[in-house]
């Protein structure tokens, strides 16, 4: 089997704030291989973005800190890369997209300069060539008459159209991997559906490997073939989409898809709420940071952190847990 | 577009006019400038013959129509002290003023962007205290006590620049210093405080997500952003200084519009208050709308929606 594309091992970051030292990312460790689809789901201060940032060197310093671990992107160790290397590879093998595409784009710049200022960094193409480079690119991600559009500043575009730069932005050198951030949250749902269904198409085209963070269980049943649920700077359960939506182990991931809206179902049902509130990270507790929410937690759960183990017979299935969710659930459901 | 350009300057000639008209009649509670300008024992008789005269014994609205009827004809009367045209005399003295504000600019600017850049980009660090901590005193240093104490130590101490005056470099450089520190602190701690809220912005990760050169997200993202709200500062600034600073000028003995206007105060000589304030308010109105136009440059979204 061919080396993953990337592998995260221990990786540990931390904020320090004024009420101490926050622990966003808590020995992350997971991999990824090429062309595949990883979607990472989890709600705010769950580290999902927290990650990606600290592998890619961009998340400011102070306060964030990189306390340990390794980023293997082929082979090289990110954490340990100067930043000049750290910077070739943004923008070029490595592409990002970030949410909110209303500031992500630099306000007093055309469009076309800040497409043919990442396309000069990282190719040979200038002028003339990069033009028709960044014309090409948003073709691409389906923005009609490119040519002109390119001459026009960001407040000229339309959410939707925004979000698309963002995502000409990452394509624009072929990376090798792609991270989107929340790359659809600020779009309604028939624009998402089309940039779902554009990413789908590039990725079969070019064989690009993605990181989709949302917290989005819809949008992760749509695109990935992985799904890595995320909580407290941990992994909860992480394994192949259809295994984790058919029977997830963790509490958590059952809360999540429970909190989905059923298709056909009576619009008078109340969708199903995790208790509690995300925990204070500056004060996290002790054990299984989701135990405290949990219906299901052991008093285990609440002292001792649970590893990632195998959670069922599908080959990377894996679930933090130091209960069996569908046995409780079964006998749940046997007691009535 | 067209139809902005028309309504901004309609917009700046009714600025000036309602400064030009204040004046007027601010200057009229001054008191009477005919007992002034006469030597000490003068008759009753000449007082007023001099009133006459000057056509200072006319109603105040007559006084005033004619007043705007020759400033339309851009000619603000004889000047009571000097007995030649008051715009000439007020005129003969913005060369000074002009080369006074725009060395204290360019010194302020230069020191004052290299400053706040340090400052913003070497956040929390020993520069950053140091320079806000400068910029902070100078800013707060009365412009009258700068310019004594610089005139005592490198004019009378060591002797090495003349202690007011004009003509040469050298009578200068005092008078620019003394501008430029407040200059420049001004736009260092403006430049800082907008270049951090730019660092916070979505676009700089943006920026540094696609791998650019820190030079290229310095000067294209950073600092092209930053410029939009210094430009208003250095405007503001810049029309000040062109006002004629009073003090600095009657500090240093400069020949400027500033100690002009202040002397003419002083005299009860109206027609050269009235042409000296006339002259800044027109300086301070176009340069207000240079600047205007400027941020259509700087910021298409503004250039939208005009």
């Amino acid at each position: 089997m061919a080396p993953p594309l990337l592998e995260i091992r221990n990786l540990t970051v931390a904020f320090d704030t004024p009420a101490g030292r926050v622990h966003a990312v808590n020995d992350l460790s997971y991999t990824l291989n090429e062309g595949e689809t990883l979607g990472v789901v989890g709600e705010s201060g769950s580290g999902k973005s927290v990650h990606v940032l600290a592998m890619l060197g961009l998340l400011p310093s102070p306060p964030a800190k990189i306390l340990s671990g390794e980023v293997l992107f082929q082979g090289r160790d990110l954490l340990k890369l100067p930043e000049a290397q750290l910077r070739e590879l943004r923008g070029g093998q490595i592409g990002m997209v970030f949410q909110d595409p209303m500031s992500s784009l630099n306000p007093v710049l055309t469009v076309g300069r800040q497409l043919r200022e990442v396309i000069e960094r990282h190719s040979d193409l200038r002028g003339a060539k990069a033009e028709a480079r960044a014309t090409e690119l948003l073709d691409l991600v389906g923005i009609p008459n490119p040519g002109a559009r390119l001459k026009q500043y960001p407040h000229e575009f339309s959410g939707g159209m925004r979000q698309r730069v963002m995502i000409a932005i990452g394509l624009s050198c072929n990376p090798k991997l792609l991270i989107a951030d929340e790359a659809t949250t600020a779009l309604d749902v028939t624009v998402q559906a089309q940039i779902l269904d554009l990413v789908r198409d590039l990725k079969d085209r070019l064989g690009t490997t993605v990181i989709w963070i949302t917290h989005d269980m819809g949008v992760v049943a749509e695109l990935a073939d992985t799904i890595q649920v995320m909580y407290g700077g941990r992994i909860m359960e992480r394994g192949p989409v259809r295994a984790v939506f058919r029977q997830p182990h963790s509490a958590y991931t059952w809360g999540l898809l429970r909190s989905l809206p059923d298709e056909g179902a009576r619009a008078q049902r109340r969708l199903y709420q995790i208790p509690g509130a995300p925990p204070d990270m500056a004060n996290p507790p002790a054990g299984d940071p989701f135990a405290p929410r949990n219906p299901y937690a052991t008093d285990r759960c609440r002292t001792e952190v649970p590893p990632l183990r195998p959670a069922s017979p599908v080959p990377g299935h894996m679930v933090a847990a130091w209960y069996d969710l569908p046995a409780r659930l079964a006998a749940e459901a046997a007691h009535g | 577009m067209a139809g902005y350009l028309v309504r901004r300057l309609l917009e700046s000639a009714l600025a000036v006019w309602g400064v030009v008209t204040i004046v007027f009649f601010v200057t009229r509670v001054l008191g009477d400038p005919a007992a002034l300008l006469l030597p000490i024992g003068a008759s009753a008789e000449q007082i007023e013959a001099l009133r006459d005269n000057l056509g200072l014994n006319q109603p105040l609205f007559v006084q005033y129509l004619q007043f705007l009827g020759q400033v339309v004809q851009g000619d603000f009367g004889t000047s009571f002290q000097h007995g030649r045209p008051a715009l000439e005399v007020v005129m003969e003295r913005m060369p000074a003023t002009a080369l006074l504000a725009g060395s204290a600019m360019v010194l302020g600017i230069l020191i004052g962007a290299v400053a706040g850049a340090i400052a913003a980009l070497k956040r929390g660090s020993l520069a950053e205290l140091v320079v806000m901590a400068i910029a902070l005193l100078g800013q707060a240093t009365p412009v009258f006590w700068l310019g004594i104490m610089l005139i005592l130590y490198f004019g009378v101490n060591l002797g090495w620049l003349p202690t007011g005056g004009y003509g040469t470099f050298a009578h200068l450089v005092l008078p620019a210093i003394t501008l430029a520190v407040f200059v420049s602190a001004s736009i260092a701690r403006l430049l800082r405080s907008s270049m951090l809220d730019i660092l916070r912005e979505d676009y700089i990760r943006t920026a540094r997500a696609k791998g650019l050169m820190p030079h290229t997200v310095f000067v294209w993202h950073i600092a092209r952003n930053a410029l939009i709200p210094v430009t208003t500062m250095t405007a503001i600034l810049a029309g000040e200084l062109l006002g004629g600073s009073v003090v600095t000028e009657t500090v240093f003995s400069w020949p400027g519009v500033g100690r002009l206007i202040l002397q003419a105060i002083q005299a009860k000589d109206f027609p050269v208050i009235q042409a000296g304030v006339f002259v800044v308010a027109s300086l301070f109105v176009l340069i207000n709308f240079v600047v205007d136009l400027l941020y259509g440059v700087l910021d298409p979204r503004i250039r939208a929606e005009r």
